[in-house]
């Protein structure tokens, strides 16, 4: 089974975060890296095809530092990467992202994929709606923000958590699939990872390698765009006192004082 | 004016508070008309049509449930045809925000997720959402009608306004490739008794310097009336269940009062708790993060400080 992982290139959240003059995220200013709730989704593909020829190929769509998203995951073992790059991409809604991904997959995967894994969320825009929208659009079931995960048959199994309850999902492959934090422990790169992940190939695709024209994405043909930006007031640090036996109590009078209690 | 559709929240007919908000925020927008999906619709009229609804649109198909996407992607599609909405309001949480993005890309709307307000702009429907880690607020506009817009809860004081809430049933035919993924298996969660963790008033955190022992925590908590929150540390060390987990990857609350207890404030559980009302911490080390959101701080051991604080907080309110 071979398997596609989209990744997505986001900058650091340790980071000052912030925004462009055209409202889009800012991603010069600030140090990018591959999202860090997508190295559960490399993580979950490496073991799937761990002892076998299969191989993983990892695909973004995003910025020349884009690159980078791949390199890491080559370095964690994937066997190749996609990268699709071009100008007209800046500013893409969701919806323009998982049509450039539709394409994307298809021609990574010669046609059809056999499974494609994906995160829980980009940590910039924390929507959690690519993976839903690249099912609709690729016509393949969709198995979503699952913490556990089996493949056997032809059939991906896994659990999905809600507040209520946990659901135990199932479909045929090809699917499409989201892991969560859950799910497992990513490895870090080894040495001898991020020696090979140098040999291992990489291709770049424009949106006319998919066939997709640029007048269906880019910012001015978002469905929705920021119009402002408000920087959340920073919050004014209020009194701390050091414990001297009597912590507790200067706790309780602060909560009686501000009628919280 | 054109009709704005309202996916209905419920319980067996029971109708939860957020669909009322939703209810309130569409009429600024159009003419309300409830999406419902299930066969209990006569439990949920009355609560509809006093929040506004002027058409009920009934999805009664046992392939279409609230917990799988596509089908409900498809069923709300079907009404959205019939009705031509100007803009589609879904609380946020569970499938629905999955069920909103198979659905924007159905109908070339434009999708806006976990939106704090939504109303009418200058050349679409106008939003209002946090950004990295709720540092900024931003305000968007959906250009592309339908406006598929998820809410979180206490986005709008529900206000009565009553309409007829007339009954039309939407039949729908779900896809082979939308039946594929089934659920095969559902686990309840034990309740814990505490209030719901993103509606209490207060809420009580644990983190990593809890050493995995909650009591404290808990007993805090109890003695608030408070709900029991974890940072991801301890949720991953296995001490607190993954639906307590505050932050990034958990919830996101906005109480009164938070108070986190041996947490350092990493961003991403500032993601998940820093526009509450007001904060306050305890914390073994002076140069916590999480001393720089406070309103009030104790720099100490968190098992002297909160059972002392329990103790002062019990003979306060006795
Ligand atoms: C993609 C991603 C998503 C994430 N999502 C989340 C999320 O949703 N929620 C979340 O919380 N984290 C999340 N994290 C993890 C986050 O970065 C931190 O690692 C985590 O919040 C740390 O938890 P902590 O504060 O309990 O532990 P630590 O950072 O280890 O802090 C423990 C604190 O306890 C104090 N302490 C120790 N003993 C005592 C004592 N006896 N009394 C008082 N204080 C004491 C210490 O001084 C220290 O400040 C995420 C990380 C990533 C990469
Ligand atoms: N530009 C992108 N390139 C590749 N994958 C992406 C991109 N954006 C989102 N994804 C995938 O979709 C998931 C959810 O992202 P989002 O819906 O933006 O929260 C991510 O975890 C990635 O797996």
């Amino acid at each position: 089974m071979n398997i596609v992982v989209c990744v997505k290139y986001v900058p650091d959240a340790q980071a000052d975060r912030t925004f462009n003059e055209d409202n889009t995220t800012d991603r010069s200013n600030v140090d990018g890296l591959l999202s860090e709730l997508d190295e559960y989704a490399v993580e979950a593909a490496l073991k799937l095809v761990e002892g076998s020829e299969d191989e993983v190929t990892v695909l973004t769509v995003g910025p020349d530092g884009a690159a980078d998203a791949i390199k890491k995951a080559l370095q964690m073992g994937a066997h190749k990467g996609v990268h699709v790059l071009d100008d007209a991409i800046h500013g893409s809604d969701a919806p323009a992202t998982s049509l450039v991904l539709a394409e994307a997959v298809k021609k990574a995967s010669g046609g059809t994929p056999e499974l494609v894994l994906m995160g829980l969320a980009s940590t910039d825009g924390t929507m959690s709606v690519v993976p839903a929208m690249l099912s609709e659009r690729l016509g393949l079931p969709q198995v979503t923000q699952l913490s556990t995960l089996e493949v056997a048959d032809g059939v991906v199994k896994g659990r999905r958590d809600s507040d209520t309850a946990s659901d135990s999902f199932e479909a045929p492959l090809p699917a499409v699939v989201s892991v969560t934090d859950q799910i497992n422990e990513p490895r870090y790169p080894s040495f001898k990872g991020i020696m090979a992940a140098k040999k291992k190939p990489v291709e770049t695709w424009s949106l006319a390698d998919l066939g997709v024209d640029a007048g269906q994405v880019g910012l001015d043909n978002a469905a929705t765009k920021v119009t402002s930006f408000t920087a959340r007031p920073p919050r004014e640090q209020g009194e701390i006192v050091t414990d001297e036996g009597d912590g507790g109590t200067k706790l309780a009078e602060f909560l009686a004082k501000a009628k919280l209690i | 004016m054109a009709e704005v559709l309202v996916l209905v929240d419920h319980t067996d007919g029971q109708v939860k508070k957020n669909t009322a908000e939703l209810l309130t925020l569409a009429r600024a927008l159009g003419v309300p008309s409830a999406v419902f999906i299930g066969s209990s619709v006569e439990a949920a009229r009355p609560r509809l049509a006093q929040f506004g609804a002027a058409k009920v649109y009934v999805v009664d198909n046992p392939d279409v449930t609230g917990a799988v996407a596509a089908p409900l992607a498809e069923a709300l599609a079907a009404v959205a045809e019939q009705a031509s909405p100007a803009a589609i309001l879904l609380p946020t949480g569970g499938v629905n925000k999955e069920a909103g993005a198979r659905l924007a890309v159905k109908t070339g709307g434009g999708l806006i997720t976990d939106a704090t307000n939504v109303q009418p702009g200058d050349g679409g429907v106008a939003t209002t959402q946090s950004a990295f880690a709720s540092n900024y607020t931003v305000e968007s506009l959906v250009t592309k009608s339908p406006a598929i817009v998820t809410v979180k809860a206490n986005a709008a004081a529900p206000a009565a306004a009553q309409a007829g809430a007339t009954v039309v049933p939407v039949e729908v035919t779900v896809s082979e490739v939308a039946k594929a993924a089934k659920i095969t298996g559902t686990e309840a969660k034990a309740k814990s008794g505490r209030p719901e963790l993103t509606e209490a008033q207060i809420v009580v955190s644990g983190g990593r310097g809890t050493s995995g022992d909650f009591s404290p925590v808990e007993a805090f908590a109890d003695t608030l009336g408070a709900a029991v929150g974890a940072s991801r540390a301890a949720v991953d060390a296995g001490w607190y269940p993954h639906s307590n987990q505050v932050g990034q990857t958990g919830k996101q609350v906005s109480p009164q009062l938070y108070v986190a207890c041996g947490i350092s404030g990493a961003i991403q559980h500032r993601a998940g708790m820093q526009t509450s009302k007001t904060i306050v911490a305890i914390n073994k080390d002076e140069e916590a993060p999480i001393f720089e959101l406070v309103d009030f701080g104790v720099v100490g051991d968190l098992f002297t400080v909160l059972p002392q604080a329990n103790d002062a907080v019990q003979a306060a309110k006795s």
